[in-house]
């Protein structure tokens, strides 16, 4: 099973790139936050304290890596339900998470009215989404049409997952970005899952990627635990798009760790022996920890006090949010229209 | 004043809004070289180049979801589909989307935009050329929907919807597109989303009706004023939202009302019209509210004869309005 993506079978030696040691201690640190914050928000979840939980856990790397490539605040990010380390790199907070968490009123997603994990900030041009997938890739176009338009190098930047490629508007998006050779990336966080549904029974493709040549367009597959392996490949589809090159499909090959959704029991359709192989080869956090580990940026007593500091800011998040105040009922009838 | 039909009015309004604001931008099939179909777009690609007149590929919800995305990144896109029978696709873009953006975002990305489309029958168009798609948007919160009948009211409308803040599916009768001409001012004027305009006044009945129906029924109320009837023509204009007060005046005036349009009966916006009047009228009415509508099939046929028993006409109209006028 764990050869359907037929990627490398041991994660691959991550080579020093053009970042620095304090960058990739930072990135390594955002990963952990990412992968803390999400552990809590299960935790929450089963002590009934927030009603849902969708996870970025296994996914961090690809995600740390994407947002590095970006400058936050002036490239479009239209993000889905898994990008909690994507928004976390571009400069959400940890008390931001928690609040769209617990749907407060100070959430800045959505004041407490979207599930979790359906991101919004116009600071930070992180677009907001909705459930129904694959819906964000258009405006994502068209995001990128308007930079276009007025001269502008912002880039436009969305993911999806692998069973977003099946709907008609990752095609449809697609194809119009290449037409008009717009500075767009989609990112394809692949972890072989659609909920219950594996990679064979969606695609009789091996690899997303491929499809990019269908709409005239590069694309290119790399290993999502390999953190500059996912910078380098994202760099140069934000430099292609920046020159006026055009779209890339860029496709990364995640591992989901935890089942779909808080309401989801993975078990029950996916094999123990399956999940335990994909964990062991490509868990990026490990993987980005070993890698630390060997260039020496990373030891025990720096790790421990990573965790500590980690650990105090996901209690103070969790301390902030659950003691935030919910939106006011009568809100339900504010901002339908702009006038309102 | 000059004479224009509507088609003209769309197209001075679109010049117009495009001159005035560099953000407006246009997308839709054949939009471009052909000028549309229905050459709404005429000229404009001449006038205005490539990169604001944008012939799209067809696939009606990549033109709604791009032109949400454009509007989020600041521009004021007017996105055209090109029969209203083909906005199916762009559902999803248009109610899970445009209408729930500025909701799902608690007011920080709601964004203008203007989907156009051409709806109704009367022009041998058949099941995929004919439909009015109305209802199933009227019903959505976050849009608002207009459906102008005559030329004045369209190019006024439409710029209205263009400046608009919000999500506005403009709907143009296609019909009507030539059939209908009127005086258009040159220049400047905006009439306001949400208003509802009496045609005619009248003393006896209402009718309250929008579009292509609105021309018809001013005929049928110039025939039963023959016969001495006094019928009022409530022209809705804006059909989310309703203009209650307008609708409720009118039937407090007359107390006889019959509503009539061209989609079919059940779900139509004549069951909310006639709703608004019991909730609200009731002790000012005189006979029950009517609605005549389109029958309840899955869209008109192509021959003349399944057309013409599909679509609403002045004689149809002047029956319903005289057997209110009997009760």
């Amino acid at each position: 099973m764990s050869t359907q993506r037929q990627r490398r079978a041991e994660a691959p030696e991550l080579k020093p790139g053009q970042l620095s040691k304090p960058e990739l201690l930072q990135m390594y640190r955002t990963m952990l936050l990412a992968r803390r914050l999400d552990e809590r928000m299960w935790l929450l979840n089963r002590q009934g304290k927030i009603a849902f939980v969708i996870s970025c856990q296994g996914h961090e790397g690809a995600q740390v890596g994407i947002a590095k490539a970006l400058r936050p605040g002036v490239d479009w990010v239209l993000p889905y339900y898994r990008d909690l380390a994507l928004v976390l790199a571009l400069g959400m907070t940890a008390r931001e998470a928690m609040l769209g968490a617990f749907a407060r009123a100070e959430d800045p997603s959505s004041g407490g009215r979207q599930m979790p994990s359906h991101y919004g900030s116009p600071r930070l041009r992180i677009v907001s989404g909705s459930s129904p997938v694959a819906t964000q890739i258009p405006h994502a176009v068209g995001v990128a049409l308007a930079s276009k338009l007025r001269r502008e190098d912002a880039v436009a930047v969305t993911c999806l997952g692998e069973g977003s490629t099946s709907q008609g508007d990752f095609h449809e998006g697609l194809n119009f970005a290449a037409v008009h050779s717009l500075p767009v990336v989609f990112v394809c966080e692949n972890n072989g899952w659609a909920i219950s549904t594996p990679l064979r029974e969606e695609m009789a493709v091996k690899r997303v990627s491929k499809r990019a040549r269908a709409y005239g367009m590069p694309g290119e597959t790399v290993d999502g635990s390999d953190l500059l392996g996912v910078y380098e490949a994202m760099q140069r589809a934000v430099a292609r798009a920046r020159q006026g090159e055009g779209p890339t499909l860029l496709e990364v090959l995640t591992v989901r760790l935890t089942s779909h959704s808080s309401d989801d029991n993975q078990f029950t359709y996916r094999p123990k022996k399956e999940l335990a192989t994909e964990t062991r080869h490509h868990e990026p956090l490990a993987a980005c920890g070993r890698y630390l580990r060997q260039a020496g940026i990373l030891d025990d007593a720096k790790a421990q006090e990573l965790e500590a500091a980690v650990a105090a800011e996901v209690d103070d998040a969790t301390d902030y949010a659950e003691r935030a105040a919910p939106p006011a009922p009568e809100t339900l009838l504010e901002r339908v229209y702009a006038e309102g | 004043m000059p004479q224009k039909n509507v088609v003209e009015a769309v197209r001075d309004a679109l010049l117009e809004e495009m001159e005035r604001d560099p953000t407006v931008i246009l997308m839709g099939e054949d939009v471009g070289e052909r000028g549309g179909v229905f050459r709404a777009t005429e000229g404009l690609l001449a006038k205005f180049g490539p990169e604001r007149v944008i012939d799209a590929p067809l696939a009606e919800s990549s033109i709604v979801g791009v032109a949400i995305g454009a509007a989020v990144n600041g521009f004021r896109p007017v996105a055209e589909i090109q029969f209203a029978d083909f906005i199916l696709p762009a559902v999803n873009q248009l109610i899970s989307e445009a209408a729930k953006l500025r909701y799902r975002s608690n007011g920080a990305f709601g964004r203008p935009l203007t989907v156009r489309t051409p709806y109704g029958g009367g022009v041998h168009g058949a099941l995929y050329h004919s439909q009015s798609i109305e209802a199933l948007f009227a019903h959505i919160p976050g849009l608002k929907v207009v459906a102008p009948s005559t030329p004045y009211d369209t190019k006024g409308l439409l710029k209205a919807a263009i400046r608009d803040p919000d999500p506005v599916l403009f709907l143009e009768h296609k019909r009507a597109y030539r059939l209908i001409r009127g005086e258009v001012p040159e220049g400047e004027y905006v009439l306001p989303i949400g208003k509802a305009e009496v045609k005619r006044q009248g003393t006896d009945l209402s009718l309250i009706t929008y579009g292509l129906t609105v021309h018809y029924g001013l005929q049928a109320a110039e025939e039963l004023a023959r016969e001495g009837v006094s019928v009022e023509v409530l022209d809705l204009r804006t059909l989310l939202p309703l203009d209650r007060e307008a609708v409720l005046a009118t039937a407090k005036k007359t107390g006889k009302v019959l509503i009539a349009h061209e989609d079919n009966l059940t779900g139509g916006l004549g069951g909310e019209v006639a709703a608004i009047i019991a909730q609200d009228a009731f002790e000012w009415l005189d006979a029950p509210v009517m609605r005549l509508a389109g029958p309840d099939v899955p869209a008109m046929g192509y021959a003349k004869t399944l057309e013409d028993a599909y679509m609403l006409s002045p004689e149809k109209i002047a029956a319903a309005l005289r057997k209110l006028a009997a009760y």
